[in-house]
């Protein structure tokens, strides 16, 4: 008797655990009573053991911790007409189980609730702005065309009016969803934009123009190349001519002074008795331009010859 | 009652000298034996429950327990204890570990020589655009370590998804800010900026780690543009050796031009040595002279005319001496004819 006893117990505390009398609560949960269907006091949101009447009441699991959400809204036309396709993901909690499991009762049902409105809220942030707006943060400059070599290179920096930018954005969309998912006992914690990319045809469009970009900075640095070795070419020219001439120059001057000099040595010693010099100097002159070549007549009246008609002093 | 008689026909020990009958028998020895069965069940159950209780805790490691689902406690390495399976719950949460997400590559087998798959592959997480509204492909790293086991735990259902998806938003955010130079060749300022902004914002999403390294992997543009990009640094050098062309030109002309110069210099020089040098002895020569011919005016003249003579008349073609006083012989001297038919000699 003693042992069907103990038993019993036994299967006593077994039903009663089973059949809910007790269930636990984990940290990452909060609970929903119902009796009969019908949501009964106020959610359970306290980890740990929990008690409620067996087989007449029925605990509702809803996580409390954050949930995922992600969303692809599609293809979007910008306000510039660009079409991007933006993939976004959000963050968000049940906040009011009870609500939630009135209004939307399960979490993928929640799911696309929030496909619902944050799509479209996305849809009409990105269609109602430019494409610069969603890519770009702020206003920071943009450093372009800054090549690997220093030195060689200018950069340019670019000056584009952000009014908005990524980050006020995602704040805006999360702002115009987050009142519209409060009914539903959701709060919407962030909103962001992961992933903003060109749709195939416009991305074809956007590699042609990176190409002709590159290739218009390849063209200016032959371009500048060529320049700057006609430039060389140019220095070495005028340098080559301004070396010659300089040489040319002061070498005359050097010619010139020489010459000056010697004239006044001349000039110095001749002028002593310019009848002698000039004596003196037309021998030399007899003996440097008379040659074989030349045939001379002589009288016997000059000095040379007037021996040859006698000795006698005539004068 | 019936299991004790089913154990003794299925015993698998039946060939031994022990039995199950013979084992029984002796327990019937002792008194109270009708008791046994239940207790002997509950005490192997409490047993094998007490295992439960005890647990070893690796360096390194955290242990997180719960009772009833609720957070209790975390437990440091070493032995411990804990109310058994059912009651307390544990969950080992590695802090020290660093953990790493990639993002637009693989690796398929870390090593020495680590494969990575092919990045094509995870384009959409690398593939993204720049300020400029140009295309860029940046992979990259994150790592990470759990820092509060606690909120890794309970406050965030899928830490591992919300890292993802915060680092591909953070890093879009930051290389839109950039241009695609920028994005190409600044990758350590844009880890940097990464690093930062991901870890407020997984603090902001309570994910309890915290984020140790952000690298970039090497950024690039996508694979139909590369050319383009691989051109403008070709052009670079190619300008830069026009450049050097044109400079190695200007060195092979310049330096001998003016060693050219200095020769045209030097031979000036010498020119007006040797002009100066001429004029200064042909003027002591003269003076000289014409110091002796103040004292014998007219025969220092005479001889000198006379020397003159000396030296010029024998070298001479022809000489003809006249006498003016016989006159008209000057006209029978055809002397054009004449000297045209030396010439021709």
């Amino acid at each position: 008797m003693k042992n069907a006893a103990l038993i019993l117990a036994v299967i006593v505390l077994f039903l009663i655990t089973f059949g809910g009398l007790f269930y636990s609560v984990d940290e990452t949960e909060q609970v929903v009573i119902t009796q009969f269907g019908r949501p009964i006091g106020s959610p359970v949101t306290e980890a740990g053991l929990h008690m409620k009447l067996p087989l007449i009441q029925k605990a509702h699991f809803f996580p409390k911790t954050l949930l995922e959400w992600n969303g692809d809204p599609g293809q979007i036309p910008t306000q510039d007409k660009t079409f991007i396709y933006v993939e976004t993901f959000a963050r968000w909690r049940i906040t009011d189980p009870l609500k939630f499991y009135e209004t939307v009762y399960n979490e993928i049902a929640a799911q696309k609730k929030l496909d619902d409105i944050l799509d479209s809220a996305t849809f009409n942030f990105i269609s109602s702005h430019h494409l610069v707006e969603a890519v770009r943060n702020s206003n920071r400059l943009l450093e372009k065309d800054i090549i690997i070599s220093a030195g060689l290179t200018d950069s340019v920096q670019e000056q584009v009016s952000i009014k908005l930018g990524r980050s006020k954005i995602d704040r805006g969309i999360l702002e115009q969803a987050a009142p519209k998912l409060e009914k539903f006992g959701i709060e919407l914690i962030d909103m962001r934009i992961k992933r903003i990319n060109y749709v195939d045809e416009v991305r074809q469009k956007v590699y042609e123009r990176m190409i002709a970009e590159r290739k218009q900075i390849s063209e200016k640095f032959r371009s500048e190349g060529k320049g700057e070795s006609k430039k060389i070419e140019g220095e070495r020219e005028k340098e080559l001519k301004r070396i010659k001439s300089d040489a040319y120059r002061r070498a005359q001057e050097i010619k010139g002074k020489a010459d000056a000099e010697a004239a006044r040595i001349y000039a110095d010693a001749y002028n002593k008795d310019p009848e002698f010099f000039s004596f003196v100097k037309t021998l030399d002159t007899y003996r440097q331009t008379l040659t074989q070549d030349s045939a001379v007549v002589l009288s016997t009246k000059g000095d040379f010859f007037k021996y040859l008609k006698g000795y006698e002093e005539k004068h | 009652m019936p299991w004790q008689t089913g154990a003794g026909r299925d015993n698998p020990f039946g060939n031994s000298s022990f039995s199950a009958d013979d084992i029984l028998k002796k327990f019937r020895k002792f008194p109270g034996y009708r008791i046994p069965l239940f207790y002997l069940v509950l005490v192997v159950v409490l047993v094998l429950w007490s295992f439960s209780c005890f647990y070893t805790i690796q360096p390194g490691v955290v242990g997180v327990v719960q009772r009833f689902g609720k957070f209790v406690r975390v437990t440091e390495p070493g032995l411990n204890f804990k109310l058994p399976a059912g009651i307390e719950t544990l969950t080992k949460v590695w802090v020290q570990y660093v953990y790493t997400e990639e993002f637009g590559i693989r690796t398929i087998h870390a090593g020495i020589d680590t494969e990575y798959a092919p990045s094509r592959q995870y384009l959409d997480e690398s593939l993204m655009l720049t300020g400029d509204l140009n295309c860029a492909v940046v992979p990259w790293i994150v790592q990470y370590r759990i820092s509060d086991p606690y909120k890794f735990l309970f406050k965030v259902r899928d830490v591992r998804k919300t890292l993802r998806d915060i680092s591909e938003a953070v890093m879009r955010l930051i290389v839109g800010d950039r241009s695609i130079n920028e994005v190409i060749t600044e990758r350590l300022e844009i880890a940097t900026a990464v690093k930062s902004a991901l870890q407020k914002a997984v603090n902001d999403a309570d994910t309890g780690i915290t984020i140790v390294n952000v690298e970039l992997k090497r950024t690039t543009v996508p694979d139909p543009v590369q050319p383009s990009f691989n051109e403008v640094n070709q052009s670079l050098q190619e300008k830069e050796r026009m450049i050097y062309e044109a400079r190695e030109a200007y060195n092979k002309v310049i330096p001998e031009a003016i060693g050219e110069a200095q020769r045209i210099l030097r031979e000036a020089e010498g020119y007006a040595l040797e002009r100066v040098n001429q004029a200064k002895g042909d003027a002591s020569r003269f003076l000289s002279l014409w110091t002796e011919y103040v004292n014998a005016r007219e025969v220092t003249r005479r001889r000198l005319y006379l020397e003159a003579m000396q030296d010029v008349l024998p070298k001479l073609g022809k000489t003809y001496v006249i006498d003016p006083e016989q006159g008209g012989i000057l006209p029978h001297l055809n002397l054009s004819e004449k000297l045209r038919e030396d010439k021709k000699q």
